[in-house]
């Protein structure tokens, strides 16, 4: 039913649909995106973002594109759910935000921003929201090491006399 | 001569060095400002709680004002983020002043040894004490308040002055990034970048 709803509102966009273990998942164009997830909230009436993050393909074998954002839905009264996932490559991680669609959006998506680097154009107040602000790298890519890159020894050494 | 004094005066007085005094009055009345990050922090409320009853060796009025403490006892991992924060509540508190790393995390990072989380406090802050265990038992950390009032009383000086010839840092330093790959070129071995990054 959502998925024939969906094919008759976007006749000319391609989906690729799969299923598992009747959780229902859909690949859309990033283009697209934003369209689809206002779509689903209005037409469709999944009024809540479970969750929203990415999954950084670096090291999946045979992955064409680098980065997928997943978009987890709900439909509270039925229990329904929908996963939307895009994909996106460097430079341009850049994707509109769902914020003006579900207010919760907000933290999930400076959250991914964070570990990621996914920018959310039109965000209210998009900055980092875990680490801190001068933190330089995304710590949850694949190319980034465990221990880091030094951020964690970057602070002055107060000694026992000057404290 | 103090037996001259003590033969006219009884034990009504008793003759002391002003250093020992005062260490004496301090040690027996350490004000501890609780810096509780992760379950080494339940330890220490478990401590001063009536159980344990750390009230009995004189340390118990935690404070949650630096400005009212000479004790700081951190208990648990301190992340990158927290940091700043911790020194800036150890520069708050008057002198003189002691410090309790309390736990593997604490001292050393423990198990977690990512990106954001400090590989030990006395990287940046001086530390008197190091109590270990995963977390400590209350009796651990009474242990180590013992142990640092009875360093307080053999070398704790009136204003203080023992603290003004560690101007030195004390912890580990910091990894040297060039190090691994000198040693390396030294030793004739393959230059080739290693797989992790060895600023750690």
């Amino acid at each position: 039913m959502v998925e024939s709803a969906i094919a008759e509102k976007f006749a000319t966009t391609k989906f690729a649909w799969s299923e598992f273990r009747d959780q229902k998942r859909v690949v859309v164009p990033a283009e697209r995106l934003w369209d689809l997830l206002k779509f689903c909230c209005t037409e469709l009436k999944f009024n809540q973002l479970t969750d929203l993050t990415a999954v950084d393909h670096l090291e999946t074998p045979d992955a064409t594109d680098r980065f997928e954002v997943v978009y987890f839905l709900l439909e509270v009264e039925s229990g329904k759910r929908l996963q939307i996932s895009t994909f996106i490559n460097e430079p341009d991680l850049v994707l509109p935000t769902a914020t003006n669609i579900w207010s919760g959006a907000d933290w999930l998506e400076r959250e991914c921003y964070d570990m990621f680097g996914v920018v959310f154009k039109g965000h209210p107040n998009f900055k980092r929201l875990l680490l801190p602000q001068e933190f330089a790298s995304f710590p949850l890519r694949k190319d980034y090491p465990q221990q880091g890159r030094g951020e964690r020894h970057n602070f002055p050494v107060i000694t026992r006399a000057e404290g | 001569m103090a037996s001259k004094v003590n033969k006219q005066l009884g034990d009504n007085f008793f003759l002391t060095r002003l250093d020992a005094a005062a260490s004496w009055a301090r040690a027996n009345s350490l004000w501890p400002m609780p810096f509780a990050t992760a379950c080494c922090g339940i330890e220490l409320m478990s401590a001063s709680a009536s159980k344990h009853d750390l009230s009995r060796f004189g340390s118990e009025v935690m404070r949650f004002s630096p400005r009212q403490c000479d004790l700081l006892i951190v208990a648990g991992r301190v992340v990158m983020k927290m940091l700043p924060v911790m020194q800036r509540i150890w520069l708050q508190m008057p002198e003189p002043k002691w410090c309790i790393s309390m736990g593997a995390c604490a001292c050393s990072g423990g198990v977690f040894d990512t990106y954001a989380v400090v590989q030990g406090i006395d990287r940046f802050i001086p530390v008197d004490m190091y109590i270990p265990g995963c977390p400590p038992r209350p009796e651990q950390l009474i242990r180590g308040i013992i142990d640092l009032q009875e360093k307080i009383m053999q070398s704790g000086t009136y204003n203080a002055r023992e603290f003004r010839s560690r101007d030195n840092p004390e912890g580990p330093g910091r990894f040297d990034e060039g190090e691994l790959l000198r040693i390396r070129e030294r030793n004739t071995l393959d230059l080739q970048e290693p797989d992790y990054d060895p600023v750690h």
